[in-house]
């Protein structure tokens, strides 16, 4: 399960970021940030390349010391980013794109909330307990 | 059957809302006024079409350019909306297109001919916004207008705003 969950607007600021408690949060806002730069190449290579298989899951993005950084980017180029714990091996790649494609689900939910305001931070309590559900549970 | 009624219906009752609302609090109707109205109802359809478009293309695999935007909007998302695909999509592959539909769901009511040819843009400017508003949550700014020659048939030209 993820340890750091981001949701980041087109133009590249957070919505939404959410990580486990008792953690350094500044770290994993920092990790997040960092990976703007690759979710940037993987788009921009995608477009000349591999023309055939557009993916909106776009894998692995970079693998640190103690995390692994997954990526995935809507068609209305908001980015999503979940960090998960290296020492977690179990976790397939398939897992995470459910992960990725439930949190695209909800997210759609919020964008088609009248009120809320497309770019404005997501405060949805349903989004909240969605993401919650995907956390690891500190324990 | 009933369905496919409703978003006229719920559409005709917006726009004479909106309509009614500006006259009521102004009294005469001038240009002006007129020109609120269509922002107004622009910019509902402009909100509708962002999150329309978030939900038609979470499915769908990434787009290539600016023209496979375009011909989703011309098919999946015309269909969706209107029921029916675009007829006619033009571009000068300079960011200018021009969609035409020969049957545009939302002036079928009207009768043919001349007779309304003036009152058309109010039951346009909705669906301008909406197409708008999904260009833009593509990450296309863009400027659309509607023009109508002939009744059931409209075109709409879409601009892109190149930055």
């Amino acid at each position: 399960m993820a340890v750091c969950i981001a949701v980041i607007a087109k133009e590249n600021y957070p919505l939404y970021i959410r990580s486990v408690p008792m953690q350094n949060e500044l770290k994993f806002h920092y990790t997040v940030h960092t990976s703007l730069d690759v979710v940037e190449e993987k788009i921009s290579a995608a477009g000349k390349a591999m023309a055939d298989q557009r993916e909106l899951y776009l894998g692995l993005l970079y693998p640190t010391e103690d995390y692994k950084v997954y990526g995935y980017v809507t068609n209305s180029k908001v980015k999503f980013v979940i960090v998960v714990d290296s020492s977690n091996t179990s976790l397939r790649d398939n897992e995470i794109r459910s992960m990725f494609r439930k949190l695209h689900n909800s997210f759609t939910d919020v964008m088609c909330n009248p009120f809320y305001n497309p770019g404005d931070p997501v405060q949805s309590k349903a989004f909240d307990s969605m993401v919650s559900g995907m956390m690891v549970q500190a324990s | 059957m009933a369905d496919e009624v409703l978003f006229d219906f719920l559409h005709m009752e917006m726009v004479s809302h909106v309509y009614k609302e500006q006259k009521s609090s102004k009294g005469e109707s001038d240009s002006k006024e007129r020109a609120v109205c269509v922002s107004i109802l622009e910019g509902m359809g402009f909100r509708v079409g962002q999150g329309l478009i978030e939900r038609m293309t979470k499915d769908s695999p990434s787009f290539k350019d600016e023209l496979d935007m375009m011909k989703f909007i011309c098919k999946d998302f015309w269909t969706q909306v209107f029921r029916k695909q675009i007829d006619n999509l033009r571009t000068n592959h300079q960011g200018t297109y021009v969609l035409q539909d020969n049957k545009f769901a939302l002036l079928t009511q009207l009768s043919n001919g001349k007779q309304y040819l003036e009152e058309a843009p109010k039951y346009l400017a909705y669906s301008c916004g909406l197409v708008r508003g999904a260009l833009s949550n593509l990450g296309l700014e863009s400027v659309v207008t509607a023009e109508v020659s002939l009744m059931p048939s409209c075109k709409f030209q879409v601009v892109i705003q190149k930055l």
